[in-house]
């Protein structure tokens, strides 16, 4: 049996320590900058509202800048360096070919405010992508404004403002389970409405009794992710879809689980009417340490009038152009979205095809299922029902027993090579630990992070000490967060204690 | 192409272990309505020198080859091949949001970092790791300064980016917030201290959209005298030589972060910059990296003031953000290293030296004129005898993007053309533009 690959790690290769700031590299008179000389006559310009100083920035050497930069980069685990199954974040292997792709001088170059007629190789890209999401997920059309998915939430949710406005009445109350990611509520109150939790049943499913008593012509629609946070698939999405639409409202798809169902069921077909998606998640574009994301939010036909705009349209002369839907709630960026990223994603959507997305979920699902079924002899899986994508383990079992805690399952992963799952999330589980290993991670890399699993819970058996302890091989170890809250140091200008 | 490792044995060992047959029984329990019983209807799947095939030739269906005069927030400075070197490390690229931050000390010392220099340019001692764009950062400083005041009126100059004022009327229209837009005269905001209902913030641009120079007094005085926040967009790549928003009395400053380490990209990703005085430290939005110490004593790096943030406040967030434009801020944080003070006065001292060489040869003798009398910096709006969509097409021809056609955002300046110059633009390129300007208008 092959080998699951080396350790990983993020502390640095040598020398380790701590790495100063550039304000502490800086030396005065030195620089790193070049810039070709003034070559028209220097003239006086009287400007208004001139600096009088310079801006207290380093001055570092560009040999100091890299290094800085590079020790910074061994400061830092990535998926390029291990197994990540950080659940609900979707961190599979991120393609190359899509970074040449989005690294294209025609698409790099582009400025924003190029005429349609000569930027007609990116609207394709748009209307190229279009057609993979809404195949994908059952909608009519799409737009790539939103630059990230609570972005995308908030569209979404706009737009069923604006569809329930045109009725005559915007309704007031947005219906959310308690299981929901913290960005539903943030979105639904940014979008002028109120947050109407609805609990889940014994079952990690949301109770449709209790949605029966909530829905009126006050609730303006319900937003789920399906599979849910607890990675289960609701078995009742098509009686809830249609309870919600019965009373007027709509449905809304939140994307963060798309992986799991790629090719094998559509968010069209159980009822939603509104979807949004992370490129950066569920097509492979990379996190970049915290962005740059993308949120596409599709919509079935009655809403498409309603999409931000402008959106790519094929004239008559079958050249692109732009048009603003009839009935737009605006624009909800700058320009026209995190376009290079849709240039990514496009990239893996046509290196996989139809037969090579439904692999994904396929493989997303074995290998949630096979890492759920390693480590069930010290983690228990509070659900009864077989997870899809990612499972929600309960380290209450554990705690009860030797007083190790979920947070202490993470830190004692990061010094055996991993990245630790999310923690502490859904708020409805108990010690959670959420977990999701992806498609792009091999049975053998399955095996030895089970086994890492095990063996820290065997650790917490046999030296409880030790296992409070981690980590210990990575760069700092546990960092006190509430001194850090308390006293905020967030720029190198503010003196530290 | 395919991404998964599992060899079809692989495939089998792992269900057969869990009593499973094929990979159709992972989805045996879902309901048979919702089951998409054909294969999707896309094109694909396509050997990897067939993807790069593809997005080669739309990429070249792209005219990035202009000589950009375009601006508007989103400016052609020269990118030193260093940023890219440091930003496309692996570690940074494939890493999540940084909230294991044992191992994540590089993306959260970097941002750290970010912070600090984003504080240092806007002259304000409180910034954040980032937000999405120029226009959506507009939208946070006006959440901002509703939640800061209580009051629910935006005093919005009409020199902000039109864009920015979209996204921001988009949202206000939900909100019920009420947006005053205050008109310009001759190029500058004229301030209207009598309008009403009482404003949340006093927000403009520095320099405004057209590229003229604000008076900062004029605008913090309305925002002092009438209770509001003052919030100055800022263009990054002029900080060096003009007076910042911090010295200036602002309390936010916010703006596009693009000229800072990013390409032009047709617009995104760009970078939305905040910061802020001390006072609003506890609302403003987004992630914000802190320093504090491990139990051994060495200094780390954390995600702080977290209560902040959606994921712990929920609906009373003071934001739904939550990936961000963390890249984008690492490029920004290396460019600006790079640049150090002396580089970025440079670069601005260059470009307003550059946009005035220009502006001075495109006279009536051209057939055209400067629009505003009002100084400017490095933009500037011209006013043509022809569509300026005519003119924008000739200069193409030519080999220029010729600038931003303003007659559909400000119908007040009738074909009108913003034009901006940044350092790159040679000479020869401001001389052959000057001369291909006064044939594309005779064409036109």
């Amino acid at each position: 049996m092959p080998e699951p690959g080396g350790r990983a790690s993020a502390a640095p290769l040598v020398g380790g320590g701590t790495e100063p700031t550039l304000a502490a590299l800086s030396s005065p008179g030195r620089r790193a900058w070049s810039l070709p000389a003034l070559d028209v006559p220097a003239r006086v310009v009287e400007l208004p509202e001139a600096a009088d100083g310079l801006p207290a920035l380093p001055e570092v050497s560009e040999r100091d800048l890299v290094a800085h930069f590079t020790r910074l980069a061994h400061r830092n685990f990535a998926v390029d360096l291990g197994a990540y199954p950080l659940g609900s974040c979707t961190m599979k292997y991120n393609p190359k070919v899509a970074d040449w792709a989005a690294e294209r001088p025609g698409f790099t170059r582009l400025h924003p405010a190029t005429p349609a007629a000569f930027s007609q190789g990116a609207l394709r890209v748009l209307l190229e992508a279009e057609r993979f999401l809404c195949e994908l997920t059952g909608m009519a059309r799409a737009t790539f404004q939103p630059p990230a998915g609570a972005a995308g939430e908030l569209t979404g949710l706009l737009i069923m403002r604006a569809h329930h406005a045109a009725r005559g009445n915007p309704r007031t109350r947005v219906i959310i389970p308690d299981s929901a990611h913290g960005t539903n509520p943030a979105s639904v109150a940014l979008a002028g409405y109120e947050v109407v939790p609805v609990p889940s049943n014994p079952r990690g499913m949301v109770d449709l009794a209790a949605l029966r008593r909530l829905v009126d012509t006050d609730v303006a629609g319900l937003m789920l992710t399906n599979p849910n946070t607890l990675g289960l698939f609701e078995e009742d999405i098509c009686e809830i879809a249609r309870v919600v639409h019965e009373a007027g409202g709509l449905v809304y798809y939140d994307g963060a689980n798309l992986n799991a169902i790629l090719g094998v069921a559509r968010p069209g077909d159980m009822g939603f009417d509104i979807v949004h998606s992370n490129l950066h998640k569920t097509f492979a574009t990379p996190h970049g340490g915290g962005g740059p994301g993308s949120g596409p939010v599709a919509v079935v036909a009655a809403l498409a009038r309603y999409l931000p705009g402008p959106l790519p349209a094929e004239q008559a002369d079958g050249s692109l152009g732009w048009e603003m839907p009839e009935a737009s709630i605006g624009q909800v960026h700058r320009h026209h979205g995190n376009f290079l990223v849709v240039v990514r994603a496009l990239a893996y959507m046509l290196a996989l095809g139809g037969e090579g997305l439904r692999r994904v979920a396929e493989r997303s699902v074995l290998n949630a299922r096979y890492l759920a079924s390693l480590i069930a002899a010290e983690y228990d899986i509070p659900f009864p029902e077989p997870c899809m994508h990612e499972f929600v383990a309960s380290a209450t079992r554990l705690k009860r027993e030797t007083g190790l805690r979920a947070a202490d399952v993470a830190k004692a992963l990061l010094d055996r090579g991993f990245h630790a799952p999310t923690m502490y999330f859904p708020l409805i589980v108990d010690e959670a630990l959420m977990v999701e290993p992806t498609e792009t991670e091999s049975p053998e890399t399955l095996e030895a992070l089970a086994g890492a699993l095990l063996a820290i819970a065997k650790e917490a058996r046999d030296d409880p000490a030790a296992a409070h302890a981690h980590p210990r091989e990575t760069p700092v170890a546990r960092l006190d967060d509430a001194s850090a809250a308390r006293r905020p140091i967030l720029t190198w200008f503010t003196e530290g204690p | 192409m395919d991404f998964t490792p599992h060899t079809p044995a692989d495939v089998e060992r792992m269900l057969a272990s869990m009593g499973l047959g094929s990979c159709a029984d992972l989805f045996s329990h879902l309901p048979e309505a919702v089951m998409l019983h054909r294969p999707l209807d896309l094109p694909g799947p396509l050997a990897e020198a067939e993807v790069m095939k593809h997005l080669e030739a739309l990429a070249g269906r792209n005219r990035a080859d202009l000589i950009c005069f375009a601006g508007g927030g989103i400016y052609d400075h020269y990118l030193p091949p260093v940023v890219r070197a440091l930003t496309m490390r692996p570690e940074f690229v494939t890493s999540y949001t940084p909230y294991q931050s044992e191992v994540s000390q590089g993306v959260l010392q970097a941002l750290f970092e970010y912070q600090s220099m984003v504080a240092a340019i806007t002259g304000l001692p409180v910034a954040n790791a980032s937000l999405y764009d120029g226009a959506t950062a507009a939208l946070e400083a006006a959440n901002l300064a509703v939640g800061a005041t209580g009051r629910r009126a935006l005093w919005v100059s009409r020199g902000l980016a039109p864009q920015a004022r979209r996204v921001l009327a988009t949202f206000a229209k939900a909100r019920g917030l009420e947006l005053v837009e205050h008109a310009l005269a001759d190029g500058r905001t004229a301030w209207d201290s009598s309008a009403a209902p009482e404003p949340a913030v006093v927000m403009f641009a520095q320099p405004n959209y057209l590229g003229i120079v604000e008076d900062y007094d004029a605008a913090v005085g309305l925002a002092r005298s009438t209770g509001a926040l003052a919030a100055a967009s800022v263009d990054p790549m002029l900080l060096g030589v003009l007076r910042s928003p911090g010295a200036a009395g602002c309390d936010i400053a916010f703006g596009e972060g693009q000229p800072l380490g990013s390409p032009l990209s047709f617009g995104g990703p760009g970078l939305g910059i905040m910061a802020t005085s001390a006072a609003l430290m506890r609302r403003i939005p987004g992630r914000l990296v802190g320093r504090t110490h491990d139990e051994l004593g060495r200094i780390g790096y954390t995600l702080t003031l977290r209560t902040r943030e959606q994921d712990i406040r929920r609906e009373k967030a003071s934001s739904n953000i939550c990936t961000n434009e963390g890249l984008n801020a690492l490029a920004a944080a290396v460019h600006l290293a790079w640049l150090g003070p002396d580089g970025l006065a440079e670069t601005g001292r260059q470009s307003v030296q550059r946009a005035h060489y220009l502006a001075e040869r495109l006279g009536p003798a051209r057939g055209v004129r400067l629009a505003v009398g009002a100084p400017f910096a490095r933009e500037f709006p011209l006013l043509l005898p022809a569509d300026p969509r005519r003119v924008i097409r000739a200069m193409a021809a030519r080999g220029y993007l010729a600038g931003i056609d303003l007659s559909a955002d400000y119908p007040e300046l009738p074909k009108a053309l913003l034009v901006a110059v940044t350092e790159q633009r040679t000479r020869e390129e401001l001389d052959g533009y000057a001369a291909a300007l006064a044939e594309a208008v005779a064409d036109a």
